[in-house]
């Protein structure tokens, strides 16, 4: 992986005022985006992850600081600089914000319409992009006729049209359940290894940064209160906002044990209870629980659990294997 | 009065009514369109953000529209007289007719472009649209269902206003039903020149409901 920054926020601060209230939305972030990674932003609702995304292509305009855009500050750009560089951003959305009036494949081609792109050029494209989506059978449907997986795949396509270099999503998957979810993230980790597009999102859920991003900033009270590796942010979770996200109560903060162990990690992906029972029916192997901290959310399970790691290196494995296969998160701890 | 005298009559009425609402329904909308586009795009949250100007035109809106049309009628008439070349007749109330009503659209034509979903104009500024194309490509026919029931509105309410014609000596439907009619006192006339009235109308908003159902993707 190239390790170009592509994208590069700097002081980024937003004040909503009015005559009452004096709202901090954003307190000075600053963060950079590599060319060809996958950069998640999570945060509780208000953590103001929705403004900073919104500022990257100025549909909100910040106060203060600088977002440089290859080598350019896209909050310096007059109108025309503006339109140049919206064009090489996509953005998607959590209500998908299609056109109503145009078909599947009217909507693919407003890009390409707006751009002056050849008629016959635009076809080639939007039969092109309606198979990376997936979509070929429904481009004379109107979105209305779509159920809402497929409204973000044509809002994916839309955005792909004219292969711009960064893929802004604005809570893709908040409105999908969990397997048009799965689908829609399969489809974005799809597009950044076989495209090369960068994309830069924003989620409140945990499992949406840990199965496709390589890099993850926690947002707290708008401010960047962790950042790093994916994995480093997962294993070693710092702050409390993070914790929160995690499902793990700050005062009952995971505190190592004495023994090799295993630390799971539930993120809302998987439940708790077939998980356990069905590890030993599985793998015939009997774990040790030591210590166990959920919590249950909206039918879901947050939180983390503490088993004895098997002495057998192979039955061991065999555990991390079948619980990385239920899509959770395990690692292990006080290994010598 | 017989069916015979009558008919030639009640034609000549309708034929005169739709010769002062189309042009004036056209007319108004060439004006009227622009200014509500104006409208939205201007506010404080529009596209282009002119508070200023923007409460000025809505100033001037408002003013206009709350004259009634029986009252501008006859506060027009040097101006009329003076683009229309005579102010009386059912020609030259037209004018009159198109001051009244563009305002009017305005204030339609801004309430359908508003109503197009604030995220759907969001994304096509992702994408890189002008002003221009958001407007051309995006608002309007994101609009246009709305936009054409607002349409049928507009011309059922100028239908309305050309019955007060016979007050500035023009011809029409609302024409015949008064002075043919009630002055006369042969309420037959009336009542006919009513219904004709009534079944203008309905075509027209049932025409509109159905084009409005037929253009609209968003539910089916």
């Amino acid at each position: 992986m190239s390790s170009k920054v592509l994208i590069e926020v700097r002081g980024l601060s937003k004040i909503f005022a009015d005559a009452e209230n004096r709202v901090t939305a954003l307190n000075d972030i600053s963060l950079q985006v590599q060319e060809g990674q996958i950069y998640g932003i999570v945060g509780m609702s208000g953590a103001g992850k929705s403004t900073l995304i919104r500022c990257i292509n100025r549909l909100d305009t910040p106060n203060e600081g600088q977002i440089i855009y290859r080598g350019q500050d896209i909050l310096a750009m007059n109108r025309q600089e503006l339109l140049g560089a919206r064009r090489k951003m996509g953005m998607i959305f959590q209500q998908f914000n299609l056109f109503m009036q145009r078909t599947v494949a009217q909507n693919i081609r407003y890009p390409l319409e707006i751009t002056g792109v050849s008629r016959k050029a635009a076809d080639q494209r939007v039969a092109q992009l309606l198979d990376i989506v997936g979509l070929q059978d429904k481009a004379r449907a109107y979105p209305a006729q779509l159920s809402g997986g497929q409204r973000q795949r044509v809002g994916i396509a839309r955005a792909l049209a004219n292969e711009p270099d960064l893929l802004l999503c604005d809570e893709a998957t908040s409105a999908l359940d969990p397997m048009t979810t799965q689908s829609i993230l399969d489809l974005l980790q799809d597009i950044n290894r076989r495209l090369g597009i960068t994309i830069l999102l924003i989620t409140h859920e945990m499992a949406v940064i840990r199965q496709i991003c390589h890099r993850v900033a926690i947002l707290d009270g708008g401010r960047v209160v962790e950042e790093g590796d994916v994995d480093s942010v997962f294993r070693n979770t710092r702050s409390e906002a993070g914790k929160r996200l995690f499902g793990v109560l700050p005062q009952q903060a995971s505190e190592d044990p004495d023994t090799p162990s295993l630390r799971i990690v539930f993120d809302g992906a998987a439940a708790e209870k077939p998980v356990i029972s069905k590890l030993s029916q599985q793998t015939g192997v009997f774990v040790n629980i030591l210590s166990a901290n959920m919590n249950h959310l909206q039918g879901k399970t947050y939180g983390q659990m503490i088993i004895e790691k098997p002495r057998d290196p192979a039955e061991n494995a065999a555990v991390i294997a079948y619980l990385e296969g239920q899509g959770l998160t395990v690692r292990e701890v006080n290994t010598p | 009065m017989s069916w015979a005298q009558l008919w030639p009559l009640i034609l000549e009425g309708t034929w005169d009514t739709l010769y002062m609402t189309i042009p004036a329904t056209i007319l108004s909308y060439l004006i009227g369109m622009p200014l509500g586009l104006l409208l939205v795009i201007t506010a404080s949250d529009g596209i282009r953000p002119k508070p200023a100007f923007h409460s000025a035109l809505g100033v001037v809106i408002n003013f206009l529209r709350s004259i009634p049309f029986i009252i501008l009628l006859a506060m027009l008439f040097p101006v009329t007289r003076l683009v229309m070349g005579r102010a009386i007749g059912t020609t030259a109330i037209i004018f009159p007719l198109i001051i009244s009503a563009f305002p009017y659209v305005a204030r339609m034509v801004e309430g359908s472009i508003l109503e197009v979903d604030r995220g759907v104009i969001e994304a096509a500024q992702s994408l890189g649209s002008t002003d221009w194309q958001l407007i051309a490509k995006v608002m309007i026919p994101e609009a246009l269902p709305s936009l054409l029931n607002g349409a049928a509105i507009v011309t059922v309410t100028i239908l309305g206003y050309t019955a007060m014609a016979s007050a500035a000596g023009g011809g029409g439907l609302g024409a015949i039903a008064i002075t043919k009619g009630l002055n006369l006192r042969k309420m037959d006339v009336m009542y006919a020149a009513a219904i004709a009235l009534v079944i203008l109308v309905q075509v027209i908003t049932i025409a509109g409901n159905r084009l409005t159902k037929k253009i609209d993707h968003r539910k089916r």
